[in-house]
């Protein structure tokens, strides 16, 4: 009996509950993932102009719109404000840490961030991170950011131009761009209009693909 | 029950002195302070042994007066010297002597009272109140009133503009930090204690460290919240030594604390998520300490048309409600800092870890300011596509000719 009892209470404790998901603000994301999970790494990658950094701002929008304070540690100094206030991120919210091209410094940041708490969302841009140095994190790294943000209410998110957390990541979603629109005649009078993507799920491997737009302001 | 202290060109002492013994002090003229000292005999006994504790504390020679109410005391002060005890109902009888000029009445008033013969308290206080009221007003009945002993009125406390400081000379010079910030914690644990005995937090510190060569090392740490607590005081005090290295070995060490009120928070069940203020200072001092204090803080849109200008702003969990008013799903753009230099040839472009075909572009977008200053801006921006499908910001300096690409549309 008390062996049963015994079995019973390890098993719910080894049992990880379903995480809280922090919805993206994008319909067709949100609808096909129902958002990223909290208290779990998720992985953002996908080349140069996939639609990478405009999910994490929307994402970071959503985020601020509800009044949760957020931090962005920017290993390769790409942030724009303009760009991210006119997507709807709270600026005054929003921790921007600047690494100026150390990838060390960045995963460094991100550990202190997370072990101080209270953030909603913590993202860790390595979008133009040389690909090798990318590589060179070790697994041990990853483990650690994992083990962190594990049964707390911050979802960590890492962009990436490919995917690099592997196992530590609970969510690997790859972006790619689909079709760029362009408006008038070319030559004369044209006007870039927004870009449309796709956010294909690539772990857990459940095959499930958004598509998303993005439209660009001048 | 009120005491009044009375020592000509001591005013700040009596005034630390009163707030020794009552956080109700009031300086009543330039040499004379009043305090609040009810309660006070459950730790000194009879008025007679809190006067005297009080002439004792001073230091000085004093004239110390109790009374029921603070201008019995206050006129028994300046009129009789050594210790006096005016008993309760008896004010008008014990200062009957004291001679009408300590009452400060107005000229016209004064005049008149000489003429009347009135040359004491005694002699006020016996008139008639109604002939008084008639003849001399309100300043006539506020002058009986002070010297038959029955004027009543509240304590105006002084502003306690306190310092809280504590210093320390080493026997011997300080060279390394371990050894400093032993040091450093007993002073801050005093500073904090005396902090909460005035139920005040610290929303600043200043750090000076006197060095052997006789320099000065100062620092300056400011939080974003009151707090007392000397742990996370020490560990920010460390965090910036340690970024800002000594030039020399210490010989004193001041710590002084701005006072504030402290922080008051209500939790509540629907209140977001938001990081502990004591944590994220001190995570944000570790993280300053890695990449640089001028690298973090939260970005703040500056009002110029000149591309990319913000500059940044300490961070700090103010719960503020901030209006949306953007579109969502924007496109989201990456800045390239510095500018990549590149090289446009016909419709091909070329620059570092970037090369293409152009195959679509947007543009130019003329764009100028700032002339009337030394650092001008004018420039024609283009948004291109390349074969490989990367989308960038170009844009070629109006002043020098040459290309740059700004960032990347991603």
């Amino acid at each position: 009996m008390a062996t049963a009892l015994l079995q019973t209470i390890n098993f719910k404790l080894q049992q990880r509950p379903t995480p809280d998901l922090l919805p993206s603000g994008i319909t067709n994301f949100d609808a096909m993932f129902g958002g990223i999970p909290r208290g779990c790494v998720t992985d953002i990658f996908g080349p140069s102009s996939s639609g990478r950094t405009s999910l994490l701002f929307s994402l970071l929008s959503e985020a601020t719109a509800r009044e949760e304070f957020c931090a962005l540690v920017d290993a390769s100094d790409a942030f724009d404000p303009t760009s991210a206030a006119a997507a709807g991120i709270a600026l005054p919210r929003l921790l921007w840490i600047r690494c100026g091209g150390n990838a060390e410094h960045a995963l460094k940041a991100t550990d202190l961030l997370l072990q101080a708490g209270g953030f909603g969302l913590v993202a860790m841009d390595l979008g133009d991170i040389a690909p090798a140095t990318a590589r060179r994190i070790s697994l041990a790294s990853w483990y650690r950011l994992r083990r962190a943000v594990e049964n707390t209410p911050t979802a960590l998110v890492v962009v990436e131009r490919a995917p690099h957390a592997r196992a530590c990541a609970q969510l690997a979603v790859e972006c790619g761009r689909r079709r760029v629109k362009w408006s008038g005649a070319p030559g004369c009078s044209q006007l870039l209009r927004g870009v449309e993507f796709a956010a294909e799920r690539r772990k857990p491997l459940q095959p499930a693909c958004a598509a998303m737009e993005a439209f660009a302001l001048r | 029950m009120f005491a009044c202290m009375h020592a000509p060109g001591e005013s700040e002492r009596l005034i630390a002195c009163g707030q020794d013994f009552s956080p109700l002090v009031e300086q009543t003229d330039a040499d004379t302070v009043t305090l609040d000292i009810d309660g006070l005999e459950h730790l000194f006994g009879s008025v007679h042994d809190i006067a005297n504790a009080i002439a004792r504390r001073t230091g000085v020679p004093v004239n110390v007066a109790v009374a029921a109410n603070p201008d019995a005391a206050f006129y028994a002060a300046r009129g009789f010297s050594g210790t006096s005890i005016v008993p309760q109902g008896d004010e008008a009888k014990f200062l009957e002597s004291l001679p009408l000029a300590l009452l400060s009445p107005s000229e016209e008033t004064a005049e008149t009272l000489v003429r009347w013969g009135v040359r004491t308290f005694r002699d006020l206080a016996v008139l008639p109140d109604l002939g008084v009221a008639a003849r001399l007003g309100d300043e006539g009945v506020r002058l009986q009133q002070l010297a038959r002993g029955e004027h009543e009125r509240p304590l105006v406390p002084v502003d306690a503009q306190q310092r809280f400081e504590e210093e320390m000379e080493l026997e011997y010079p300080v060279e390394l930090l371990e050894p400093l910030l032993f040091v450093l914690a007993r002073l801050l644990g005093d500073v904090c204690r005396r902090l909460e005995d005035h139920a005040l937090a610290a929303i600043g510190l200043r750090v000076r460290l006197q060095l052997e060569n006789a320099g000065e090392h100062e620092r300056a740490i400011r939080l974003p919240v009151p707090m007392r607590s000397p742990r996370v005081f020490l560990k920010l005090i460390e965090l910036d030594l340690e970024k800002h290295s000594l030039p020399a070995p210490v010989v004193k060490v001041t710590i002084t604390a701005d006072p504030a009120k402290p922080r008051t928070t209500q939790n509540g069940l629907f209140i977001p998520l938001a990081p502990e203020p004591e944590k994220l200072e001190l995570t944000l001092a570790r993280i300053a300490n890695v990449v640089g204090e001028e690298n973090v803080g939260s970005p703040e849109l500056l009002d110029t048309h000149r591309p990319g200008a913000f500059r940044m702003q300490p961070f700090g969990v103010k719960q503020q409600r901030t209006a949306r008013n953007a579109c969502p799903a924007q496109l989201a753009f990456r800045v390239f800092r510095p500018p990549v230099a590149a090289k446009v040839q016909a419709d091909f472009l070329s620059a570092t870890g970037i090369r293409g075909k152009i195959v679509q572009l947007a543009g130019p977008w003329r764009t100028s300011g700032d002339w009337w200053t030394s650092g001008p801006w004018s420039r024609d921006e283009w948004d291109i596509e390349l074969t490989d499908g990367a989308l960038y910001r170009i844009y070629c300096d109006a002043q020098t000719g040459r290309w740059f690409i700004e960032g990347s549309y991603d």
